[in-house]
């Protein structure tokens, strides 16, 4: 009987090919939507991701995200170093920075400051360049999207000079960061050396990165930070799950993206359920001719339930692969790194799409399970 | 009570009586019908249009619940069975030809005949070999591969018999099998239906109100208003190649 329900299905090709799109659609907008939305926000807590080496951050009790900074005093170094539990601690300098672009424009950048002994804070991709090399006078490392934008047109190469905050600044590395959420260039340099880029005085060290002791959770060592220094402490996860629940609580992003999700959800259901129901229909005289030669209902509703899962099958592969397609292709475009499918989006659509066709079938099923046999006798 | 003299019977009608909505808007349709049907004839139901003809062959056929009386089909009676054993009772002892054909569009001619056989259980492939041999008895050797939209409504009409025949049921009901047809595709089809259904196990119950075919009956049933007038054996009874010209 399956054999004919696909013949059934695949017969009005025109319908089918609706059903499908419907089933596609839903699927892409979701997995796109939803898709933009996570590589979003991630790019809130890109320069916790950064800096892999260090499993704790500390900062002022008032820093509720990573753009907005009250700088430490020098001393607190020493202090966090103090706590036991804490196997090392680093500086960390972030600000932004406006710098000059190769034909002249100003650009807002993000100047990151690493520790001058260990070079912590460093992405860990070098794509070009000895990092050792930061470490002599104006030095800096620029990442590769940054490159491209500073020196737009110009391929990838070292020994270039640009201007922070009207200083000099060469160029001796490349390297691979994650995408962040206000700027896409971005400046890493020694912490002393960033400091004479910024100017402004003393007190400038806006996070303090450390490492828990082999046997010690981060989360312990944060806790005991916390208690004897004063200051914020948080393991790596954690702070960078505060970055992102900041963006999610204060900008329109989750509203916009969740409104255009809801409408995929909502006209999947709609166009799949109308067209499913609309199919059945104008297949409901050949149910009546099976079910009066013979066929049981549960025959019949099995019959249903596959023609549904197809469709849902079919739909969601389509779907998935333009989803697929578009970050495959939109991910190219330097503005777009970042972007991805994650796994869990793409099975939550699935989940999604079995919904929208198990509740198109269910809709579908009773008039076939209600049909009357004796209208086959009607001519 | 209706019924043959001295012949075994298939189908046994007792009282049967239908009645459509309730209350004020209540319609009886049927007027308690006792019928014999034999076994190894053809039996004709006639009568004019909205006399009961349809739904007494839908009551016989399990399709219908009768408001009272009792079917016996082949000993059984289908008015008290339920669900799935009169499902699966359909499946093994009837065939059905429909007025309209009733062919599945999305199947071609060969898999529509098959469809009996797969519905009682047999795969789409070997239930197609058994329907490609009836559909060659039937002269469709050239158009089973073809859609319903592609056949005329005589070859149409075969498909739908290969369908009604294919799983060997005891009994074949048949509404109306040449309303949709052509004088001669009438005759050629009910040819077709006397010479293979009316096997000596076999019955089969045609409802028509076209008189060129009534020629190929063995018994004829007259309804009016929900009753059986008359039933009797054929006198006109033709053997298909007495049938003149001038009858079809």
């Amino acid at each position: 009987m399956f054999s004919i329900a696909m013949k059934m299905l695949f017969h009005d090709r025109a319908k089918f090919v609706g059903l499908v799109l419907g089933v596609a659609f839903s699927t892409l907008l979701i997995n796109q939507q939803l898709g933009i939305f996570i590589g979003l926000i991630s790019r809130a807590g890109a320069v916790v991701v950064d800096v892999p080496e260090a499993d704790i951050w500390v900062m002022d009790p008032g820093v509720k995200n990573l753009d907005t900074i009250f700088p430490l005093r020098d001393t607190e170094l020493g202090r966090v170093r103090g706590v036991p539990g804490v196997a090392w601690a680093v500086p960390l300098f972030k600000s932004n920075v406006t710098i000059r672009t190769g034909n002249g424009e100003l650009e807002a950048s993000l100047l990151i400051g690493v520790d001058d002994t260990t070079l912590i804070g460093l992405p860990p991709q070098i794509l070009m360049g000895n990092i050792d090399d930061l470490r002599r006078p104006d030095a800096v490392a620029v990442s590769e999207e940054g490159f491209r934008k500073v020196w737009r047109g110009q391929p990838i190469s070292l020994g270039n000079v640009a201007e922070l905050n009207d200083r000099r600044a060469v160029v001796v590395a490349i390297v691979k960061d994650s995408p962040k959420f206000t700027s896409s260039i971005t400046f890493f340099t020694r912490y002393s050396q960033a400091l004479q880029y910024t100017n402004n005085g003393r007190n400038q060290m806006s996070f303090i990165v450390a490492k828990a002791a082999g046997d010690q959770t981060p989360e312990a060592v944060s806790a005991n930070i916390t208690a004897r220094t004063g200051l914020k402490a948080m393991s790596s996860p954690a702070f960078r799950w505060k970055a992102i629940e900041y963006v999610i609580q204060n900008t329109g992003i989750p509203i916009s993206i969740g409104t255009v999700v809801a409408l995929g959800i909502l006209v999947g259901i709609a166009v799949v359920g109308l067209m499913f129901n609309l199919f059945v229909l104008e297949n409901l005289k050949q149910f009546a001719v099976l079910k009066a030669i013979g066929t049981s209902n549960l025959r019949l509703i099995g019959m249903v339930f596959l023609q549904a899962a197809v469709v849902g099958f079919v739909g969601f592969s389509v779907g998935l692969f333009g989803a697929t397609m578009f970050f495959e292709t939109a991910g190219k475009s330097p503005t777009f790194q970042g972007f991805f499918l994650p796994w869990y989006v793409a099975a939550g659509s699935g989940a999604v799409a079995a919904a929208i066709i198990v509740l198109a079938a269910l809709f579908a099923m009773r008039r076939v399970l209600f049909v009357d046999p004796a209208i086959v006798f009607r001519g | 009570m209706t019924q043959p003299d001295n012949a075994a019977i298939a189908i046994e009608c007792r009282d049967v009586i239908k009645d459509f909505g309730s209350g004020n808007a209540k319609q009886r349709v049927l007027h308690g019908i006792d019928l014999d049907i034999p076994i190894g004839a053809t039996t004709f139901l006639v009568g004019p249009s909205g006399c009961g003809k349809t739904t007494l062959i839908s009551i016989i056929a399990g399709l219908l619940t009768a408001t009272s009386g009792s079917v016996r089909i082949l000993g059984q009676e289908i008015t008290k069975m339920r669900g799935g054993r009169v499902v699966r009772f359909r499946a093994n002892n009837l065939g059905f030809i429909f007025q309209q054909f009733n062919l599945l569009p999305s199947l071609n001619a060969v898999e529509n005949a098959a469809v009996s056989l797969v519905v009682r259980g047999s795969t789409l492939a070997s239930a197609k070999r058994q329907a490609g041999v009836l559909l060659d008895r039937l002269g469709m050797e050239k158009n089973k591969w073809k859609y319903p939209n592609q056949l005329s409504g005589g070859q149409q009409q075969r498909v739908a018999i290969a369908r009604a025949l294919v799983h060997n049921p005891r009994i074949v009901i048949s509404d109306e099998p040449t309303a949709s047809l052509d004088a001669e595709t009438g005759h050629e089809v009910m040819e077709l239906l006397r010479e293979v259904a009316s096997g000596v196990d076999r019955a089969v119950v045609v409802v028509t109100h076209d008189n060129r075919i009534f020629p190929f009956a063995d018994y004829i049933a007259t309804m009016s208003d929900g009753r059986i007038h008359t039933f009797q054996k054929n006198s006109t009874n033709l053997s298909p190649n007495e049938i003149s010209t001038d009858q079809r």
